[in-house]
């Protein structure tokens, strides 16, 4: 029992309080947000370190033993995807310094931005279901205030929509948890865990997983839970859009893989055959609208919603090398979706349009911008030495050595249409004769957008170095016992 | 007891579904608090109700009443009230933005513009 697990919780929330009391100066909110992102990564990453070495790590809050007080458990996955999230924080927060314009950010921008980071890394490290809960309210009540932030027409009407679907899942979020609470009398995962696998009424416990389904694909994207995200996602700033993008949704998928791979495996057979014809619709879906917009964020915005099909697909093929290739993909997705919004946001800086066909030739003036473009379709398609290809390959090979052929077949197909996709984006904007844009200072984008694609590269070219860490992530997952024993023993 | 208590959260729940149904904001709104009235009635029913002594330490009781339920409730209702503040004033604010309440009239990028 460390404390090591508190602090990507801790120090964000800290910062946060912190923050509110000098909202005054904008000089200094930043120097804080920079020295505590810096130190969230460190603390992170020492995390990271300490899960490797020693196993994996839990705090029970106020001392009260596991299945009773609260717990928070950090196993790898849940240690990496924090590490993820600190970096993506980071990143985003150097992208809002030149694009978020100081009226805006003076009012209590990084404080919301803090508080997003609170739930989110809360999210990844909670060991209970109602704390999930919780933290997924703290995220999403700073996400509402990021969304609304600014205050134009199409984002009030937009958050009003985005709030009152989230206000109906999170109700849909308590009766789920309500009555697995009935069912099992437990609210802790490994104990629930414990308590499920010597249930003898599975029915139940497949309705409430499936109400579980609903609630998390909703926060996670989900066909068809998907269609709040193209509307809410068009409103905010490319900043709080990449935050977005990288975070919110993949904190729907990591509950699914956590809930889905530890908790409910009593009826695999019929939940997560569910589960994969859900996923695969959501890669048709998803791929369809990326095709079909000519609007720069759209297409990344469908892009996402396909990139959660392929993880969902990954999550329900239940076997150890495709849950490697799920948690593979998941983390290269945060870290390349957020820098593709950087990119977009960037692009629709210079050409002051998000609709492709307005202007073009932005590799004469911006040959960097343009060819951060290209890179970053490279690695969203998958193609081999770039991130995307590892995980991808991982699920794919697990699901014909299941024999599921067509699904298989899909996915493989969707990643040639999402390189398309951003291919567009490359051509139609980056090629032939400049006009419809102006020269701007972009510069200063250029540095999280090409630290994130350089990550990304690295992540995918050194992936031996990363395997490891991944296996072991890959391997709590496939055999949840590791996990249940070092939350209820010691 | 509990029988009474499902009819009554079941009341909420169809109430909650037809205003939530509606194009005025506010009747929305009012919806989703009831939506949550009725997920936390729920939550407190499912630990079971008036089974015994209260939950306190100095009570030397056979049978005494689940304490989780009530915890959860409580979260979950701080949760919520703030969420409809928020709500709240966030309708109000897009009805001056926007000079409507209809979310049908909610839609597209350019329209009002």
């Amino acid at each position: 029992m460390t404390n090591a697990v508190i602090f990507p919780i801790a120090i964000p929330l800290t910062t946060a309080v912190l923050l509110m009391f000098c909202v005054k100066s904008l000089k200094v909110q930043k120097m804080i947000s920079l020295v505590s992102a810096g130190a969230l990564i460190v603390a992170s990453a020492w995390l990271v370190r300490l899960v490797d070495h020693e196993g994996i790590q839990k705090l029970d809050v106020g001392n009260w033993p596991a299945p009773f007080g609260i717990t928070l458990v950090s196993d790898m996955l849940s240690a990496l995807l924090v590490l993820t999230t600190s970096v993506i924080a980071l990143a985003c927060l150097l992208y809002s310094f030149f694009t978020i314009d100081s009226k805006q950010a003076s009012m209590y921008y990084y404080v919301f931005f803090q508080f997003l980071i609170v739930g989110v890394n809360g999210a990844f490290t909670t060991g209970d279901i109602f704390n999930l809960f919780v933290f997924y309210e703290v995220m999403l009540m700073s996400s509402y205030a990021l969304l609304v932030h600014g205050g134009t027409k199409i984002q009030l009407q937009e958050t009003m929509k985005y709030m009152v679907i989230n206000v109906f899942s999170s109700a849909l979020f308590v009766i789920a948890v309500g009555y697995l609470y009935a069912v099992t009398g437990t609210l802790n995962m490994a104990h629930l865990a414990v308590r499920i696998s010597g249930a003898e009424n599975t029915a139940v416990l497949t309705v409430i997983c499936l109400l579980f389904l609903i609630v998390f694909g909703l926060k996670g994207a989900l066909f068809p839970f998907y269609v709040w995200m193209p509307g809410a996602y068009s409103a905010p700033p490319a900043a709080v859009l990449a935050l977005f993008g990288g975070l919110l949704t993949k904190v729907g998928v990591y509950s699914i893989l956590r809930t889905f791979s530890l908790i409910f495996r009593q009826d695999v057979g019929y939940t997560h055959t569910i589960l994969a014809w859900l996923a695969i619709a959501t890669v048709v879906f998803g791929v369809i609208g990326a095709v079909a917009y000519r609007d720069m964020r759209q297409i990344a915005i469908y892009n996402i919603v396909a990139a959660i099909g392929v993880m969902a697909f990954g999550i329900s093929l239940m076997t150890e090398e495709s849950m490697e290739g799920t948690i593979f993909y998941l983390l290269q997705d945060m870290v390349m979706k957020t820098a593709l919004f950087f990119i977009v946001g960037a692009i629709a800086y210079v050409a002051g349009t998000n609709q492709l066909g307005r202007f073009s030739g932005l590799l004469g003036s911006y040959p960097l911008l343009g060819w951060t473009v290209f890179l970053s379709a490279l690695a969203l398609g998958g193609i081999p030495p770039f991130s995307g290809f590892i995980g991808k390959a991982l699920i794919i090979r697990a699901a014909f050595d299941k024999g599921q052929l067509l699904f298989a077949l899909v996915v493989l197909l969707s990643s040639l249409l999402v390189l398309y996709s951003v291919m567009k984006i490359f051509i139609q904007s980056c090629w032939g004769e400049a006009r419809g844009y102006e020269q701007k200072r972009v510069a200063p984008l250029y540095v999280p957008i090409v630290a994130l694609l350089s990550l990304a590269v690295l992540y995918g070219v050194g992936a031996e170095f990363v395997r490891p860490y991944i296996a072991q992530a890959a391997a709590t997952l496939a055999d949840p016992s590791m996990y249940i024993e070092s939350v209820l023993k010691e | 007891m509990e029988v009474v208590m499902i009819i009554v959260i079941g009341c909420l729940f169809a109430g909650a579904t037809y205003l939530m149904l509606s194009k005025s904001l506010l009747r929305i709104i009012i919806g989703t608090g009831l939506l949550s009235h009725g997920a936390h009635l729920l939550l407190l029913t499912m630990g079971g109700l008036k089974t015994g002594a209260p939950p306190l330490l100095d009570v030397q009781a056979e049978h005494y009443v689940d304490p989780v339920p009530q915890a959860l409730i409580l979260t979950a209702i701080v949760i919520s009230f703030g969420v409809t503040a928020f709500l709240l004033v966030l309708a109000y604010r897009s009805y001056q933005e926007i000079g409507t309440d209809n979310i049908e009239r909610m839609r597209g990028k350019e329209d009002h513009d």
